[in-house]
């Protein structure tokens, strides 16, 4: 018997589940398919839940998602070796629902949207991976998976099979992924009693912290650290551009070792025991490097599409508003009665281009080159910043006139006066 | 030929962690897969029904979460799938487990009789291998246990015959259906489920059963009270923090070695450096 649905979806990570659970929602014969044992098995994130992208799909997430600890206080530091100057911003604003942003744990919070989409009808498969796609000339009609009889066939297939898209790739869709469009982030759960948690932050309850890092832990290289609270782990994680790490020969794993070493980052996590061990790739190509996002019975979103605003550290936001404007774009051609060929998917691009998912690219478009070109931003900056500080707070019977003088003076050492303000420039552009 | 397969659901032990303040098994976020062993016992039940025709049925007690036990089975093959769970069997040991079971397979053989129990050698989260046979004396059924091969079966003249793992060497037994078998681990390879079985377990509506339906008259034979055995208390073993020290110095040579060696252990041991010291001293004369 010929399996049939009216869309197929690939992939059971946050664009893959929303744009199914849109789908069935609208009650569209929807199947999704999965490669891990369950949804979320594979997934990985840092992880932050925007609760807006979230909202829009599912108001009432949070009555039963698994959620870990809404943010109150964001920390941002730039660390030396042995220092860092940071900014924090803690907001009793952020201790009224609802709340803006959660830590989620994956694993959990993935197999719960994965309940929605069955809630709402849409069938789920999984430990089933999709080989390739089918054509009928140049329109895709289906879906070949690793099993025997594998062939499944549907009016449209949703992409939506992660960072390493190789469906897309394989289809000629986008090109391979190049090192410096690609970041590889490695992440570790440690356990850590909720009450040591919240003295060690100054928490109540659910009330949870989040800290970026950047600066000498990542050695150079383009990329940034974090630290986040769950309910009963901690999740610390690093990522740097891939081509860095083929360049600099550092392992990933020394990487992150040697940060949670780090004198301002070990006492936090003093006591607290290893659950696991996860890496995982990011796409940080940003606006540039975002393929064609449709075609002839396709679309694709999330990951696979690129979108990640990796200045924010903002991506499963823009993969579940992705999603749902695919399946929002299908259900609109479906109610007109009007097959889904490129053109008319092409509403997709134009949805994407008006919500904040292309503007935010855009507006950091010269962003990655910029970096990549500039490796100054995460080495003499940082140590720039901690040394002016340390000069300026440190009593030592120099007059204040003196200090400012000697700050000002080993600035323009350091970069030299015009590799300020050409800095400067460069980062205004890329800001813009 | 009508085949019963029982499986359980359990936590997949390779990612359970104990928790390093209370000592306690940590269950959470923990996945859940179908006990190993029983794998082996459903591979074999399916390739009899592909020798001989007929029908398999697997049989899971457990929490509601446990279907997901029972529909991979069904991806794989087996013809129906029926979850016997109630809040009464909570804190069930194997007693009371193989009761409600041996309960449980009655039952279905009153649709069409069962001539073949199939259960796993053991679980990996309880390990106590009681259960199987178990239900094989509550059913007065003939028990094969390690068996690691089906020679023949004969459902005409109701004969099977096996080769069973014993100490020292390998037993052939024919014996008389219906009888339980339990497969020993790496007695076959499961296959892998085809696109229309992954559909069919999706779609599959698991029949569950509470204890009436499983034939259960008396509760007090399942669940806390029908279940003599008592866990008083888990702990977890004091982990042996062994460390290896490489022991090198400038020389390289064997006396040095020795020398740094020596000074290694005494600097640990001072009780042992104690006692050295009276015996080298004795020796050397110093």
């Amino acid at each position: 018997m010929q399996e049939r649905f009216d869309v197929i979806v690939v992939g059971a990570g946050p664009a893959g589940n929303a744009a199914a659970y849109t789908l069935a929602s609208a009650g569209m014969s929807v199947l999704q398919i999965e490669r891990g044992e369950t949804p979320g098995s594979k997934n990985v994130q840092g992880a932050i839940l925007y609760a807006d992208a979230l909202e829009r799909i599912i108001p009432t997430f949070r009555d039963d998602a698994p959620l870990e600890r809404y943010l109150i206080e964001q920390r941002f530091w730039m660390l030396t070796d042995d220092a860092y100057i940071g900014s924090n911003y803690r907001s009793a604003a952020f201790n009224r629902p609802p709340y803006n942003r959660y830590t989620i744990v994956r694993a959990q919070f993935d197999r719960w949207f994965s309940g929605k989409v069955q809630q709402a009808g849409g069938l789920v498969i999984c430990e089933t991976t999709v080989r390739e796609l089918i054509f009928d000339g140049e329109r895709v009609v289906g879906v070949h998976t690793d099993r025997e009889g594998g062939a499944i066939y549907a009016d449209l297939v949703i992409l939506a099979d992660g960072v390493n898209s190789t469906l897309a790739r394989k289809a000629g869709f986008h090109a391979e992924l190049q090192p410096k469009d690609v970041a590889l982030a490695v992440k570790e759960t440690l356990f850590l009693a909720p009450e040591v948690i919240e003295q060690r932050f100054g928490l109540q309850g659910e009330e949870g912290v989040a800290i970026e890092m950047t600066g000498a832990i990542t050695h150079g290289m383009v990329g940034t650290g974090f630290l986040y609270t769950n309910r009963d782990t901690l999740t610390i994680g690093i990522g740097c551009l891939l081509s860095n790490f083929v360049q600099q020969k550092i392992p990933p794993y020394e990487l992150l070792e040697r940060m949670k070493a780090h004198p301002a980052i070990q006492p936090l996590l003093a006591g607290a025991e290893l659950k696991e061990y996860v890496a995982h790739l990011i796409p940080e190509g940003g606006y540039n490097a975002v393929p064609r996002l449709y075609g002839h019975g396709w679309m694709i979103a999330g990951d696979s599409a690129g979108l990640v605003n990796s200045v924010h550290r903002e991506g499963s936001n823009l993969a579940m508003t992705s999603g749902r404007l695919a399946a929002e774009t299908a259900i609109a051609l479906r109610e007109a009665d009007r097959p889904f060929t490129a053109e008319n998917l092409s509403r997709y691009r134009r949805r994407l281009d008006d919500s904040f998912v292309m503007k935010d690219l855009k507006k950091y478009r010269r962003l990655p080159a910029t970096l990549h070109e500039n490796p100054q931003f995460f080495t003499t900056y940082p140590g720039m910043m901690n040394a002016a500080m340390h000069e300026f707070i440190t009593v030592d019977g120099t007059d204040k006139k003196s200090k400012e003088k000697a700050i000002r003076r080993s600035l323009g050492e350091r970069r030299g006066w015009f590799g300020l303000v050409g800095d400067a420039f460069k980062l205004w552009r890329a800001f813009e | 030929m009508h085949i019963v397969v029982c499986i359980k659901q359990v936590p997949d032990s390779s990612q359970i962690r104990v928790h390093p303040v209370t000592n306690t098994i940590m269950r959470q976020g923990v996945p859940a897969v179908v006990n190993p062993y029983d794998l082996f016992s459903l591979e074999e039940a399916l390739r009899l029904k592909d020798r001989v025709g007929g029908r398999v049925t697997v049989l899971c007690m457990g929490p509601p979460q446990a279907e997901m036990a029972l529909r991979k089975a069904i991806s794989f093959g087996a013809d129906h799938a029926i979850l016997v769970t109630d809040r009464a069997f909570a804190g069930s040991d194997t007693l009371a487990t193989s009761f409600a079971l041996a309960s449980a397979v009655r039952q279905i053989g009153r649709d069409m009789a069962v001539d073949l129990v199939f259960c796993g050698k053991q679980t990996i989260d309880g390990d106590t291998a009681q259960v199987g046979p178990g239900i094989a004396k509550r059913l007065d059924l003939q028990l094969l246990t390690y068996v690691s091969q089906i020679d023949a079966v004969d459902p005409e003249r109701r004969e099977i015959v096996v080769r069973r793992r014993a100490e020292g060497g390998v037993q052939v037994l024919k014996t008389r259906l219906p009888c339980l078998i339990t497969m020993l681990e790496g007695s076959n390879e499961l296959r892998f489920a085809t696109q229309a079985g992954i559909f069919r377990a999706a779609r599959y509506p698991v029949q569950r059963w509470d204890s009436k339906a499983a034939g259960i008259e008396d509760p007090s034979r399942v669940g806390l009270k029908g279940s003599p055995t008592v866990v008083r208390k888990v702990f977890a073993p004091t982990p042996n923090t062994q460390r290896a020290d490489l022991i090198s110095c400038e020389s390289g040579t064997p006396e040095d070695l020795a020398a740094t060696l020596l000074a290694k252990l005494t600097t640990r041991n001072p009780e042992l450096a104690a006692l050295l010291g009276r015996a080298g001293m004795q020796e050397t004369g110093r």
